[in-house]
């Protein structure tokens, strides 16, 4: 992508500001207090704020107020009385993320290698879909899957799906607009570490005596691994959270966390709904820590 | 020696450290006015540092750059006479070639550049290229924009940090001329930063061989390449051969040196170190191309160096010369590269050779210094 | 021979299933279009019953789906403004200035992409309602948190190109007497802008798209998506897939003559 051109002779100069050119004073802190405080106002006081509100008594009310007693217990009833949605939000987006890793891994890996002068163009196509409201095309899910649809009447045709058989309002259905919001999450950061993998490796591989399925997993696996890594963590975190897809193309009995904590805030029960949310923040954030300690890489941002 | 009105460069004790690594040490150094002045040496010895240094690109650690009268170890870069042709080029990317030039003069506040740019991009050959972009041209075109965008603005000295480093060798060749032309027409200071031994002594009428922050020598080209003072110098600049021998004596101002019995002479100005010559302990010198083979035993010594019982291990053919590694009975390798001339006999592997070579082409060097120092590897060449 | 016919459709076939991952991703966009052009014979219903230009002649007609866009539009724009604001100076600050504190910094910004949007927005929502602001939700409440996360996005953005910036660019230009003011005129922010550019279309189209956030914070203003989300429940009327397909439309309309225009400007100078 790059066009400069990149320099050939001995890279005895500086190539990029090595953070001995960065200037000092007090500029840099000026530039960036704003945001920082932005953030820290924003983001992280209300973190606290959902700390402090997951341990209100639930007694209360927004119109009588709520007490601080610490209730640890807003965590344990709300564990156990929706554990079921939580273990079916994780469920639902792993296989989300591994879906959208099995259909974006080779879309990313032909843009990268096999779309020649068609590469900006899939790139553009990658990210059209988001060109349009989320909410929208979610919608049109409904259609597509709906009873009267073709892709319906062929799974019919073909025995796969019985007579009196949906696609609508079912778990698969939530998994497959799950998969379909979130594709482009994986496909971008799978692409840009596809991208920077020389061409001529495969050749080198080739060369050395490898098939090109083991080519492909000795050197294009490995050499991807950041990809995957950026692009399942931005699959797997917002999918785990999301209720709109369970709302419009799932049933009752496909309720995602997100829903229940959507419903208990809209209820009013705010201590509840805050204990959930930062349940799921904690499950989150150790299962990061845990999967990026195994995947053993670091460059996320 | 300097006339008092010159505006030469002059550096003095010049020190640059990142962090606890010194990257350039106590360097003095002085550049005449309207010289062609090239600092060579590899990658990470300091030159480019230094040079960074004199465009203010770079702070002090400490020490003093005097541009004639003037002290400018402190000025902003864009208070200084001083312009830079940078490694890569770093044109302005958004920017016509008219305006890459114009840059410097329009930041000076003159107005009605036109007819000077037109002339500078006549001068560097490009009048017809003004309107495109950097990314439009060849290397060596942009080579030549970066060249002509530092010159119209008349520097007192004009600062190359490995301008040619991005071209091919037939391109290079050809600008490497075409430079040393337009300093000659133009008549300003350049100081050339280079790791090409070549590069250097084609264009510049001082080099400065630079190693680990220092200056190892510096002086005319020819001198710097028959006459090196340090090991680190006679293996950058070109190829040597350096054998380990021990002075036994002198004859009137010739220097007496052994090795396996046989007796090298050396005349008396061209050892290195006096030092190195009274301690008894020292490299002989000799350049491949200054040495003669000869078939084995046929050899006398009338007066010239020899070594006898060599025996050939590998001959490569390149055109205008043989190259020959033959094995000494000590067991080293010498080089000797003959001149296809026709009138020279040809040998094969495995053939016994004796040596020769005038006393007059032999250095002496001091044999604490590593005989490796400054052997270019082959990635670099 | 095998091996050949092996390679052929090995090369062809990892182009062929990222073609139908591409179709898989751009179904529902032929079904917002076609639905644009759907006359529906109820108002339940949702499914092609009939062609007819009515919606796209009367994009307004449902009650108060153009308000909505109008409101979604006003915000998007503002949250666009300060998120490139913000977010530019402190992508400037992490490249290019020395200051204690960088890694907090970093994680500032990588917290919010990091956390589910139910996270997030309920979190706002707690803060809002511990400071009193219960009864004041709304337009204001919206556009805090739309800048908020934004933010993050605008620093990796602008990050990114500000570091691909070669640093000899603006050494040249103070070598060629250019004061560090001038400087950063003239070749830093020029080098710089597509970025910014590039960060400020991701915001506004982030905020404009934003439902979990802006639903758990908005107390009786209505954005689109929020539009979208009451006429999910009670019937969608025609007119959103009309909105949507402007949408999609517009945004590909710009991008495709961006590409166009920088291709053609390429070949007719090369």
């Amino acid at each position: 992508m790059s066009t400069a051109a990149a320099p050939v002779g001995p890279a005895e100069a500086v190539a990029a500001p090595a953070p001995e050119e960065r200037k000092r004073g007090w500029t840099g802190y000026l530039l960036l207090a704003p945001a920082m405080l932005w953030l820290l106002v924003f983001f992280i006081i209300p973190m606290v704020s959902l700390v402090s509100t997951s341990l209100y008594d639930p007694s209360g009310s927004l119109e009588t107020g709520y007490s601080m007693t610490g209730h640890i217990a807003n965590y344990v009833d709300t564990l156990s009385e929706y554990s079921k949605q939580f273990i079916r939000s994780i469920i639902y987006a792993g296989i989300a993320t591994l879906a959208c890793l099995l259909l974006g891994y080779p879309l990313a890996y032909a843009i990268a290698f096999k779309a020649g002068r068609w590469k900006n163009l899939m790139l553009v196509a990658v990210i059209a879909p988001f060109f349009t409201s989320f909410l929208i095309r979610t919608l049109s899910w409904q259609l597509i899957l709906g009873d009267q649809a073709w892709v319906a009447d062929i799974l019919r045709g073909i025995g796969l799906l019985g007579e009196e058989g949906h696609l609508m309002a079912t778990p698969l259905a939530v998994v497959t607009g799950i998969t379909y919001n979130f594709l482009p999450f994986m496909v971008l950061p799978l692409y840009a570490s596809l991208e920077k993998i020389d061409p001529r490796l495969h050749e080198a591989g080739a060369d050395l005596y490898a098939s090109p399925f083991t080519t492909f997993r000795k050197v294009t696996v490995p050499l991807s691994m950041p990809g995957v890594v950026a692009g399942t963590l931005l699959t797997f975190i917002p999918a785990a959270g999301d209720y709109i897809n369970a709302q419009l193309l799932g049933n009752p009995q496909t309720t995602m966390i997100g829903n229940v904590i959507q419903n208990l805030f809209d209820g009013g029960s705010y201590p509840e709904a805050a204990a959930l949310s930062v349940t799921l923040m904690a499950a989150i954030v150790v299962m990061v820590l845990v999967y990026i300690n195994r995947a053993g890489t670091e460059e996320l941002v | 020696m300097a006339d008092s009105d010159a505006e030469d460069l002059v550096l003095t004790g010049v020190t640059k450290k990142f962090g606890t690594f010194k990257a350039v040490d106590d360097l003095d150094l002085t550049v005449p006015q309207g010289s062609f002045f090239a600092l060579l040496g590899p990658s990470g010895c300091g030159k480019t540092t230094t040079l960074r240094m004199v465009a203010g690109l770079e702070e002090l650690t400490a020490g003093a750059i005097t541009l004639g009268p003037q002290d400018i170890s402190y000025l902003k870069p864009y208070k200084r006479p001083v312009n830079t042709v940078f490694q890569s080029y770093a044109l302005f990317p958004h920017m016509t070639i008219f305006e890459n030039v114009a840059f410097g003069l329009r930041r000076q506040g003159k107005k009605d550049v036109k007819k000077q740019v037109e002339d500078m991009l006549e001068l560097v050959e490009l009048a017809q290229y003004g309107a495109r972009k950097p990314t439009q041209l060849s290397g060596g075109q942009q080579q030549r924009v970066a060249l002509a965008r530092a010159l119209i603005n008349r520097p007192q000295v004009l600062l190359l940090d490995e301008p040619l480093g991005a071209l091919d060798l037939k391109l290079r060749r050809a600008m490497q001329i075409e430079l040393k032309r337009i300093q000659t027409e133009v008549g300003i200071t350049f100081v050339h930063v280079t790791h090409d031994q070549e590069e250097a002594m084609t264009m510049a009428d001082t080099v400065a061989v630079m190693n680990a922050g220092l200056i190892e020598q510096m002086g005319e080209p020819k001198e710097l390449y028959e006459h090196p003072r340090t090991t680190f110098v006679a293996n950058f600049l070109g190829q040597s051969n350096l054998i380990k021998a021990k002075v036994n004596g002198t004859d009137g101002d010739q220097i007496r040196a052994e090795i396996e019995g046989s007796t090298l002479r050396v005349p008396r100005d061209r050892a290195a170190d006096d030092a190195a010559v009274r301690s008894g302990s020292v490299w002989v010198g000799i350049r491949p191309e200054k040495v003669f083979l000869a078939a084995g035993g046929t050899e006398t010594s009338d007066g010239s160096n020899v070594l006898r019982r060599g025996r050939v291990t590998d001959v490569s053919f390149i055109g205008v010369s043989t190259q020959y590694l033959v094995r000494m009975p000590w067991g080293q390798e010498l080089m000797v590269f003959e001149q296809n001339t026709g009138a020279r006999e040809d040998f094969r592997v495995g053939d016994e050779v004796d040596l020769h070579w005038l006393p007059d082409h032999t250095f002496l060097l001091d044999a604490d210094q590593d005989a490796t120092a400054g052997v270019e590897r082959e990635d670099l060449g | 021979m095998n091996g050949r016919l092996g390679k052929w459709v090995g090369d062809h076939i990892v182009l062929l299933v990222g073609l139908l991952v591409l179709l898989y991703m751009f179904m529902p966009i032929f079904i917002v279009v076609l639905m644009s052009f759907n006359d529906p014979a109820s108002k339940n219903s949702y499914s092609f019953d009939g062609f007819t230009w009515h919606n796209w002649l009367n994009p307004c007609e449902p009650i108060g789906m153009c308000d909505a866009v109008t409101l979604s539009i006003r915000i998007g724009f503002l949250a666009t403004i300060g998120a490139t604001a913000l977010g530019t100076l402190m992508a400037f600050a992490l490249v290019r200035h020395r200051f204690k504190g960088r890694s907090v910094a970093n994680i500032f910004t990588f917290l919010p992409m990091a956390s589910p949007e139910i996270v997030m927005g309920s979190s706002l929502l707690a803060l809002f309602v511990s400071a009193g602001f219960a009864g004041t939700l709304g337009f204001w409440t919206i556009l805090i948190a739309h800048i908020m996360f934004c933010l993050s996005f605008v620093v990796v953005t602008v990050k990114a190109r500000l570091a691909g910036l070669d640093p000899r660019l603006e050494q040249a230009a103070m070598d060629l007497y250019a004061n560090e003011w001038q400087t950063f005129w003239r070749v830093t922010f020029p080098l710089v802008f597509p970025g910014i550019l590039a960060a400020a279309l991701l915001s506004f189209s982030l905020s404009f798209d934003d439902f979990i956030i802006t639903n758990l914070n908005s107390g009786q203003e209505v954005t689109f998506p929020m539009y979208v989300w009451g006429a999910a429940q009670r019937g969608i009327p025609p007119q959103i897939n009309v909105i949507g397909s402007v949408m999609f439309f517009l945004a590909l309309f710009l991008v495709i003559s961006s590409e166009v225009f920088q291709r053609r400007r390429a070949r007719v100078t090369a």
